[in-house]
């Protein structure tokens, strides 16, 4: 396959394009499924942590 | 280092003999070139850090109760650095903008040409100062949110020492003319080299910590951090890809050509500031902007939306440091567009920093500190905006090559960068010393309106310059020549360089009282008495107070 500019310019136009509305779905999706609620306002408020040492 | 055990103090001698010998052999094969010095150097600095580990190498074993707490003191050293390098950054940036006002501040010696002494201030401002910062605060935040100690006690010194010994082998070459003439990459081939090692034993140790963690979730401010060592280390290795001219010379050649060179280089360079200046600070906004607020960030699932959008655009815009240049038109656009688009991930950062002080506006008003995280979630939006507006190719055409886009840079730089990294640095290090409080608020209120004024008259007389610098160059006679000369533009820029030599003086002396107020912190100010712990005081503190029994 004659690998040129343009062979490139059509992969990052194409395919580089569908990469990233699918990765930027994915991520939309992470970010509001229902489950994940739980764990993202854990996250928001763990950081207050008054003792200042590690878990064991 | 009191707390390293006789093994990891016995794999620190290897590691410095070793280094020390490798400066031996620099020094020796390079004896009639700059990397002979750098030899030179490289075994000082081993032989000094040989000293002090001797110095403690027969003390006692730590004992385990180390394991109970998290491992601070490299975090501590880190901080002392930090500052270091941010009065000689700083100074050699007021010293570079007056040699722009005043050329003969350079007294005629080469090594204190504008064009030796201004890598200097970058790196030493951008690696010395901010990275330091970014890595002292790093092992902070990575700790605390993982409730994890750091993975061992080895790793966090070499990266703290190595790196440093990176910043002194960049910023001494360039003062002796040693550069790869590629802006934010100038150190050499042995200087990427020892980088690329730091930076991957970083990696690990910060990955080996987060698999420690006791924590399920990882708090995004460490994606931020991990976003920050991965591209970066992407970045260092691809656009240093260089041939020396020989193992005992300093110069090398980059092995991308033409074109190609420049886009790799300003891939490098736009993502440097995308990933070393907003990632990692983000990650520093993201932990102590909630700490010291005391209120959970405004929304956590927007600052996972502005991470992924953050690192996938940015990526794709260092083209637009590129336009109207012989870089394919395609690739100028695609550079445009994702400059454009990062305008949505940014201000959603920048929204949800200033939405989350919204309700607690008092606090802003009565702590500095807190107003140094506020002023640099403004400045991060602000010049965002900025950034989006000037990669657009028209705008471009007016702003580039002028002191526009240098007053750019220094709002994110002053701004943004170092505000939060002050705001980081009140915060963390009464906390890290266990001390009341900071030795004086009235410095910190000082600092504030120092940096603040200082960042302002810095910014609007490089917005002045700028514009009109771009003006006067696209000036046409109806004879279609040029109105002015260049010197004509020198002589309109002159007030405004006095004004900009002013304003990072000011912001100089920031940071001089800065360092100053944590050096009499962690000296003078008493530690913290632990009054919710349920035991009793010691028995000389209330002699008096103690009832005598009722007999």
């Amino acid at each position: 396959m004659d690998f040129s500019h343009d062979t490139m310019l059509a992969l990052a136009k194409v395919w580089g394009l569908f990469y990233l509305f699918a990765f930027s779905i994915g991520v939309v999706i992470y970010t509001f499924w229902p489950r994940n609620r739980e764990r993202f306002t854990r996250a928001e408020t763990e950081i207050f942590d008054k003792d200042d040492i590690p878990w064991t | 280092m009191g707390q390293l055990t006789s093994g990891e103090r016995q794999l620190g001698v290897v590691v410095l003999v070793v280094l020390a010998i490798i400066g031996i052999a620099m020094a020796a094969g390079g004896r009639f070139d700059p990397i002979g010095i750098h030899g030179v150097l490289v075994l000082v600095y081993s032989l000094a850090l040989l000293y002090v580990l001797f110095s403690q190498a027969f003390g006692p074993e730590p004992d385990a109760s180390r394991f109970a707490s998290y491992y601070d003191d490299p975090i501590k050293v880190g901080i002392g650095l930090t500052l270091v390098w941010a009065v000689f950054g700083m100074f050699i940036g007021v010293w570079a903008a007056a040699q722009l006002a005043w050329p003969s501040l350079n007294f005629d010696m080469a090594w204190s040409s504008f064009g030796r002494i201004r890598p200097a201030h970058t790196t030493g401002v951008i690696f010395g100062f901010g990275g330091n910062a970014l890595i002292a605060t790093s092992f902070h935040v990575v700790q605390r949110t993982s409730r994890a100690r750091l993975a061992d006690q080895f790793s966090p010194w070499f990266v703290i020492f190595g790196y440093n010994l990176f910043c002194l082998i960049a910023v001494s070459g360039y003062f002796m003319g040693v550069t790869q003439s590629k802006e934010y990459a100038e150190a050499e081939w042995y200087a990427d080299l020892l980088l690329v090692v730091v930076w991957v034993t970083y990696f690990f140790l910060y990955v080996r910590t987060l698999a420690r963690r006791k924590e399920p979730h990882i708090y995004v401010a460490n994606w931020y951090f991990m976003a920050f060592i991965i591209v970066v280390a992407i970045l260092h290795i691809i656009n240093n890809l260089a041939v020396p001219i020989s193992l005992t010379h300093a110069k090398s050649y980059t092995i991308w050509a033409g074109v190609q060179d420049a886009m790799v280089q300003w891939w490098y360079g736009h993502n440097a500031v995308a990933f070393f200046l907003t990632a990692g600070f983000l990650g520093m906004l993201y932990y102590y902007l909630p700490i010291r607020a005391q209120r959970p960030i405004f929304s956590y699932r927007l600052s996972i939306l502005s991470f992924w959008g953050i690192t996938f655009f940015y990526m794709w815009a260092g083209s637009h440091h590129l336009h109207y240049t012989a870089m394919p038109l395609w690739v100028q656009n695609l550079g445009m567009t994702f400059s454009v688009m990062l305008l949505v991930p940014s201000w959603a950062s920048a929204g949800n920093a200033l939405l989350t002080l919204n309700g607690a506006w008092h606090r802003v008003r009565d702590d500095a500190t807190l107003r140094f995280i506020m002023m640099a979630a403004f400045f991060y939006g602000l010049s965002t905006f900025e950034g989006s507006f000037l990669a657009i190719r028209p705008v471009n055409s007016l702003s580039h090559y002028t002191d526009w886009t240098v007053g750019h840079v220094h709002a994110g730089a002053l701004g943004w960068v170092a505000m939060i990294t002050f705001g980081a640095m009140y915060t963390l290090v009464p906390s890290l010393w266990k001390r009341q409080r900071m030795y004086s608020s009235a410095l910190v209120e000082v600092h504030f309106w120092l940096a603040l004024i200082g960042t302002l008259i810095y910014v609007f007389a490089m917005w002045n310059s700028g514009i009109i610098q771009g003006l006067m160059w696209r000036t046409y006679s109806p004879d279609d020549t040029l109105v002015y000369s260049f010197v004509d533009t020198l002589l309109a820029m002159y007030p405004y360089y006095m004004a900009r030599a002013f304003g990072g003086l000011l912001f100089l002396i920031g940071a001089i009282v800065a360092a100053y107020n944590v050096w009499m912190t962690v000296r003078f100010v008493p530690g913290v008495v632990d009054a919710t712990a349920d035991k009793p005081l010691a028995a000389d503190a209330h002699d008096d107070a103690t009832p005598a029994p009722a007999e």
